[in-house]
């Protein structure tokens, strides 16, 4: 009477847990503290880049952004200095342009190439051609930030949302809320506001109107 | 005689200037009547208003082109419900500093008659969970909201006239 009840219990809980990890990932994607898996996207330069290929970072600022959102281009400076900030600490910016070439024909490739010599942007900018990892993480806008950190072999992530407090208005910023992160993580402290919201240009899914 | 001829003429002519100068000031200030720049609590009125109206709010921006395209499709769903208590709401996420160069004239140009205003609210984070906690802020964004019957829909992706008209009808039982 009493044998098959433990097995029924862990079944039922291995469905629970199946079913429930299963649906956040294709609602939501990540959370704070959500362990995020590897990205491995073509950058302008043509070459490949991983995240597990870089041994002395100690996370990462994954930034899905784009060429043709206002919102995203306002920030394109601010994301500049946090790359010249922070990549010496260990912790470097990855533009992510995860825009559907169809629905946005200027987030091209060869655009990407185009803008990131224009800008000389420091950083690498990958194309996100399939639109997988967008989704994976559950990006939505331009531009949407999740701060990865390092914990052992996992990544895990410890900050969503926007950059800081006023996208039209770099003077007037009151809250910056990437740096107060990463400061918290590199002062070995947890993240104090680990999640944020700005608005931004919806991400041009493809077959999407 | 001369004289008085030059003096009719003047006098004339000084009206017609003048009645035209009322006429443009009346229709730019028509225009300009038509859009404001509001704060937090002139949103707030219609999220979180009493009466039996379907509010539609949708968040837009000049600048943002899937917002654009669909805005036709709330200016006509507005005219089809014109006797319902169906109120469209734009909201437009312009910064202030574009609101005289870039809001009115668009707003003018493209003749819209819902009710539009931009909202001056920088700091996102501090309000966007209270439209809904599900929008993430990207736009466009629409609420549908009528408190006095506690039901409200929010949708963070472009709406079809078709949608509208069926989310009205079968959420909300407003019909044209």
């Amino acid at each position: 009477m009493k044998k098959p009840y433990p097995l029924f219990v862990l079944l039922l809980s291995m469905l629970a847990l199946f079913s429930s990890t299963a649906y956040r990932l294709a609602e939501t994607g990540y959370q704070v503290g959500d362990t995020a898996s590897d990205i491995r996207l073509k950058n302008v330069n043509g070459q490949m880049v991983s995240l597990r290929d870089q041994k002395d970072a100690k996370g990462f600022i994954v930034t899905f952004t784009c060429n043709t959102c206002p919102y995203a281009k306002l920030y394109e400076d601010r994301l500049i200095q946090l790359h010249q900030k922070y990549a010496s600490k260990g912790y470097p910016v990855i533009a992510i342009n995860p825009n559907d070439v169809t629905a946005s024909p200027d987030d091209s490739y060869a655009d990407m190439q185009k803008r990131a010599k224009d800008k000389k942007f420091p950083f690498v900018y990958l194309h996100d051609e399939t639109q997988e990892v967008a989704k994976r993480y559950g990006a939505t806008r331009t531009p949407h930030v999740y701060v990865l950190t390092k914990s052992g072999q996992d990544l895990k992530v410890s900050y969503i949302g926007a950059i800081d407090d006023n996208s039209g208005d770099p003077a007037k910023v009151q809250k910056r809320y990437v740096e107060a992160a990463i400061d918290n993580l590199l002062s070995g402290k947890a993240v104090q506001q680990a999640s944020t919201k700005a608005i931004g240009c919806t991400i041009k899914w493809r077959n999407n109107s | 005689m001369k004289y008085n001829a030059f003096m009719f003429f003047r006098r004339i002519f000084c009206t017609i200037v003048l009645l035209l100068g009322f006429l443009w000031a009346g229709n730019a200030m028509a225009q300009t009547n038509k859009v404001t720049m509001e704060k937090l609590p002139h949103l707030q009125k219609y999220l979180n208003s009493s009466s039996d109206t379907t509010y539609i709010i949708n968040f837009w921006a000049t600048w943002c082109k899937p917002c654009i395209e669909e805005l036709p499709n709330f200016e006509a769903i507005q005219q089809q419900y014109q006797s319902k208590p169906v109120q469209v709401v734009l909201v437009s996420m312009d910064f202030a500093k574009d609101f005289e160069k870039k809001v009115i004239p668009f707003v003018s140009r493209h003749k819209l008659k819902s009710t539009v205003f931009l909202l001056d609210e920088p700091d996102q984070n501090a309000w966007i969970d209270t439209v809904d906690p599900s929008w993430s802020g990207a736009i466009p964004a629409t609420l549908f909201v009528n408190n006095s019957r506690k039901q409200r829909l929010f949708l963070e992706k472009p709406i079809t006239l078709a949608q509208l008209q069926e989310y009205l009808t079968s959420k909300f039982s407003q019909n044209p």
